[in-house]
């Protein structure tokens, strides 16, 4: 039990941290930091292999993604005078740190979390503890996969293709002719 | 206070010791072995033959002033090699290097020889290598300085794309294996073929071993991919802004990553401690001498081969190494089914 | 010992969170990064369920969830960069062209 909490409080204290403090890298790590609790909690749910690829996946592909990103795009910090110059010279208005919309998001937050807070936690009716038996084996995980969800999988990896080849597309720049004097801009 | 309670912490506690030693040694063999294939003579002046070399490094790098540069991010500067340190450190929990025992008696039931005795370990260990990413992409960001980014990216990139063939190399033992487990995949290795070839996996997977070695060896930035630390063109990559113990939790990182790499070699495609003359309760030795071999196979292919370049280590891991590995899971995969092994 | 109720009022205040980072946020990759908040909560609730079930659908569906997660995080921070290179910036501000 104490390590449920632990490993809760982490999560919701580094998921708010992503989502309070201002320097986008800082919100990176501290969104690994949540996947780490998050992958202690599949542990103390007995689905170790969960875990493990909460940790390969999410912490050690995707968000080194993010952080090669936001690395590399070096933008402005959120809501600094740099950044409202650069949406200015966009849209040409006298651009203002504007406050209304943060209220109203966070007002719609607060209701939202209290109602779903009261509606998964009333059912006390439901399986509260866990007295089924837990399977946990890689085996069985592998045997259920490849037969019932064999479609599911290879559907999966023409997705993950699909996305491999839109990302190279989206991200590339587009090619001009190139003449022998021209010299590289440095634009990413 | 159980013995068992007793004996865990004190092996925890013996395997950190023994990291930390096995650096030191790193360091001493390193300059050594290297020296004697370059024909010269190596640290000879401090303690009888040189070997008291690593603890003089050891106090001048403690000595040395802490600097850090005024525009670097204060908190991610401290905080990368830490996280290589531990990444490295924390891949070994879960390696085992002995057989199970009773500590001659002590105990009531026999424990193997290892941390945290996982069913998931191969995972583990590829999870923990992937977290050690972190540690350099930091380090080059946080440093502010043009040399350190770049050796920074370009380090990173290498090792994402070797982990690659690193985890369908391992992938391609467990299917021999029939199990996540290290502990498993070494018993699994005893024994001999016509009385004297012992079943190493080695022997079953040629192609496998080499590409985990290679694949190791990119994973750990030695040379002959260490264009990111490369002197001549980065001056020192990812590293360049450290100074004092931080460089120096770099360093260790990067000799404990070595003696992680090796040990789980060995005890996929090795054997761990099975070994002949030697009762299995002595199987550490054999586990030792294993690891020392592949250490030694490190440093020499450091002074023995040249650098490649970024390009070329680039196309040489994705367009060489991964379809070999691929190549060897589906073989293997093809013969499992067919001879139902 | 945790009950599955713990579990599922934690996935539902990290989802919540999640959701206010896309509501309050003005950065285009936090905005990602909250989506991915969200994503890991309801993946929590899965496995909890397929704990309190006995059965393995649980981590079966997460694994699922993980890949889609994966794929949709390298198409929209290609997005991003293509967005990135147009303006100049990453505030959802510049971006408004459409605005009538």
């Amino acid at each position: 039990m104490v390590a449920f909490y632990c490993f809760a409080s982490i999560a919701v204290v580094a998921s708010l941290l992503v989502v309070a403090q201002r320097n986008p890298v800082y919100s990176v790590l501290l969104l690994i930091a949540s996947f780490g609790a998050l992958s202690g909690l599949y542990v103390l749910l007995e689905a170790p292999f969960a875990a493990v690829t909460q940790i390969i996946v999410y912490a050690g592909a995707i968000m080194v993604l993010f952080l090669f990103v936001v690395m590399l795009l070096n933008a402005p910090h959120e809501d600094t005078e740099e950044d409202l110059d650069r949406v200015r010279r966009v849209s040409g208005a006298a651009t203002r740190l504007q406050r209304g919309p943060l209220w109203f998001g966070a007002l719609l937050t607060a209701a939202f979390t209290v109602e779903l807070v009261w509606a998964l936690g009333r059912e006390a009716t439901l399986v509260s503890a866990f007295t089924r038996p837990a399977v946990s084996s890689v085996a069985a995980i592998g045997a259920v996969l490849f037969t019932e969800f064999a479609f599911a999988f290879e559907v999966t990896s023409v997705l993950i293709l699909v996305a491999i080849v839109g990302a190279v597309v989206l991200a590339r720049r587009e090619t001009r002719e190139r003449s022998p004097g021209v010299r590289p801009t440095g634009k990413v | 206070m159980t013995p068992l309670l007793i004996a865990q912490v004190g092996l925890t506690l013996f395997v950190f010791v023994m990291l930390l030693n096995s650096a030191a040694i790193m360091v001493y063999v390193e300059r050594k072995v290297a020296a004697l294939m370059q024909q010269r003579f190596g640290p000879y002046l401090v303690g009888p033959s040189g070997l008291l070399q690593p603890l003089a490094d050891i106090v001048k790098l403690i000595f040395k002033e802490e600097l850090r540069p005024a525009a670097s991010d204060k908190w991610l500067f401290t905080l990368a090699p830490i996280i290589s340190a531990t990444a490295a450190f924390a891949a070994f929990a879960v390696v085992p290097f002995g057989a199970e025992t009773t500590f001659f008696g002590l105990l009531d039931e026999p424990m193997p020889l290892q941390v945290a005795d996982v069913n998931v370990a191969v995972l583990v260990i590829f999870a923990i290598a992937s977290m050690s990413v972190y540690g350099i992409v930091l380090a080059g960001w946080s440093s502010n300085s043009k040399y350190s980014l770049l050796g920074g990216l370009r380090s990173s990139a290498q090792m994402i794309s070797y982990e690659l063939s690193y985890g369908l190399a391992l992938a391609s033992v467990l299917l021999m294996a029939n199990s996540l487990s290290l502990t498993d995949i070494v018993n699994r290795q005893e024994g001999t073929w016509l009385g004297f070839i012992p079943r190493y996996y080695a022997f079953v997977q040629p192609l496998g071993f080499l590409i985990f070695m290679t694949a190791g060896i990119a994973e750990t930035n030695r040379a002959p991919f260490d264009f990111p630390e490369a002197e001549q063109e980065l001056v020192a990559g990812y590293h360049t802004e450290y100074s004092s113990m931080r460089f120096a939790l770099f360093f260790l990182a990067e000799y404990v990553n070595m003696v992680t790499v090796s040990a789980v070699a060995t005890n996929l495609f090795l054997g761990g401690w099975h070994g002949p003359w030697l009762p299995v309760s002595l199987g550490w030795i054999w586990f030792l001498v294993k690891v020392g071999a592949l250490l030694f196979f490190y440093v020499w292919m450091r002074w023995t081969l040249p650098r490649y370049r970024y390009d070329q280590l680039m196309a040489f891991g994705w367009k060489m190494l991964l379809p070999a590995a691929v190549i060897n899971l589906l073989v293997t995969s093809a013969v499992v089914l067919a001879f139902g092994l | 010992m945790p009950s599955l109720t713990d579990y599922l009022v934690l996935s539902a205040i990290l989802f919540a969170i999640g959701t206010a980072g896309v509501f309050v946020r003005r950065n285009l990759i936090t905005i990602l990064l909250s989506i991915e908040i969200m994503l890991n909560a309801v993946n929590l609730s899965f496995v909890a369920f397929g704990r309190a079930f006995g059965t393995v659908d649980g981590q079966i569906i997460v694994f699922f969830v993980m890949t889609v997660a994966a794929a949709e995080a390298a198409v929209g921070l290609a997005i991003v960069i293509a967005l990135f290179r147009h303006r100049e910036s990453l505030n959802p501000e510049a971006f408004t062209t459409l605005r009538g």
